[in-house]
């Protein structure tokens, strides 16, 4: 198989990905939705004190962001299971692995995007300086993509099940614990002046390792799942 | 290399296939040549599906082995998968996309079949002017005829369908007939499950019914 019949397949899925989000555009908001009412609730439960808002917003906001991302993940593969397509990526002349990283790729435009967008508003809102701001931006930019990788080998898992749902959750939800970790701590230093370029090195290796592990074997996991 | 050439087509060895603790079929033994039709008969349930998916390289056998031109299907992965198209129970066919961007997605993820132009694809099913109608608003057979025209666009061998006729009218099901009996007259191969009596005089078929 060439390269470029590589290449043109790969550019047609995220074409057709695309084209399927923006024709159901509706449903892309859910997750975004879901994202800032959440943040949004917290100073109207737990009352408007600044300082206390500013100390627990880089928590409040990577909570939220977690799980906005993992209410979206079943929308990967859900709808091309359901209608057969995913049977025909399966039977594609070019390695799966390759077509599924376009899936992931176009789900973290749709869904982890804009969450960096709209991001820093939230972190205005919670009384976050500038420069956690900025920092909030950065571990969301290293973080959301993980959370798309990582979780679509437990939909390519789930997705034959049919009340998967549950085990999805308890499947990728450990897994995501260490990026929560790791960018809650870097927005919660960045505020107090510490370096946190240990903490990105570590989120920039966790992205380094899913985008090169998880194609595969989110690949292998759809192979299961339909065989 | 073995001193034999090797077959050229599809070889099973003693198939064998488990469903639920019970045996579907075993020891299934067959070799599919070009210019042959594969003809796969029997009650629901009988496991003709469960064999179609295995022919596919989607399922593996509980038992034996399947051979394209002499080499095993699961080694070869992809590069038989460029030999087949297969039209299944789920047709494939995005409903939010329209009928020509349905094809065109089937095209570049298959060998592009340079002969014919999507338009030309539509045509041959007779959708003629739906290449921008989406395929939610194409009715149950239109979008049958839709999945079919895949099988067009794409310089697959081997055609693997399952219940092609399913939804079909009797015009659409003379469409389709015609279709397979060119494919197989142009040196192509197909294996089928049918309720529908397939009407070919001058095709080799072997049939299979898989409950005796």
């Amino acid at each position: 198989m060439t390269t470029a019949s590589l290449n043109r397949a790969f550019a047609l899925l995220l074409w057709r990905d695309l084209l399927l989000a923006f024709r159901r555009r509706t449903e892309l908001l859910n997750p975004l939705l879901f994202f800032v009412l959440v943040t949004t609730l917290f100073p109207l439960g737990i009352g408007a004190d600044p300082a206390l808002l500013r100390q627990i917003a880089p928590g409040i906001i990577w909570v939220a962001a977690l799980l906005a991302a993992m209410l979206s993940l079943d929308s990967v593969f859900r709808s091309d299971f359901e209608d057969g397509s995913l049977e025909q990526f399966l039977l594609s002349a070019q390695p799966l692995s390759v077509l599924v990283l376009a899936k992931v790729i176009v789900h973290w435009l749709i869904t982890g995007l804009p969450l960096l967008i709209v991001a820093p508003l939230l972190g205005l809102l919670l009384n976050l300086p500038g420069e956690s701001i900025a920092t909030l931006m950065l571990t969301l930019l290293l973080g959301t993509p993980v959370l798309s990788l990582v979780g679509a080998i437990g939909v390519a898992l789930t997705v034959g099940l049919r009340r998967g749902g549950m085990i999805l959750s308890l499947l990728v939800l450990p897994l995501y614990i260490p990026v929560l970790i790791f960018a809650a701590d870097a927005v919660q230093s960045a505020g107090a002046g510490l370096s946190i370029s240990a903490h990105l090195s570590l989120l920039a290796a966790l992205l380094m390792l899913s985008v090169s592990l998880s194609p595969l074997a989110t690949a292998a996991a759809l192979k299961i799942s339909l065989g | 290399m073995s001193a034999v050439p090797a077959a050229r087509g599809l070889e099973a060895r003693s198939l064998g296939c488990m469903r639920n603790d019970r045996s579907l079929f075993e020891a299934l033994s067959f070799r599919l040549a070009p210019g042959q039709a594969l003809l796969l008969e029997g009650r629901n349930g009988s496991g003709k599906t469960s064999l179609l998916r295995i022919l596919c390289g989607l399922r593996r056998p509980d038992d034996g082995a399947l051979h394209w031109d002499g080499e095993d299907v699961f080694r070869l992965g992809p590069e038989y998968h460029a030999q087949i198209a297969y039209v299944g129970h789920r047709d494939g066919v995005k409903h939010d996309l329209t009928a020509g961007e349905n094809l065109k997605v089937a095209r570049g993820l298959g060998r592009p079949n340079p002969a014919l132009s999507l338009e030309q694809a539509l045509d041959q099913v007779e959708l003629w002017d739906h290449e921008d109608v989406p395929a939610r608003n194409l009715s149950a057979g239109q979008q049958r005829r839709l999945a079919l025209a895949r099988l067009l666009v794409t310089r697959a061998k081997l055609w693997i369908l399952d219940e092609p006729f399913t939804s079909l009218d009797s015009h659409g099901i003379g469409i389709v007939e015609s279709l397979f009996a060119q494919h197989v007259a142009d040196g192509g191969m197909l294996a089928v499950t049918s309720h529908h009596a397939v009407s070919w005089n001058d095709t080799d078929i072997i049939r299979i019914n898989l409950s005796p």
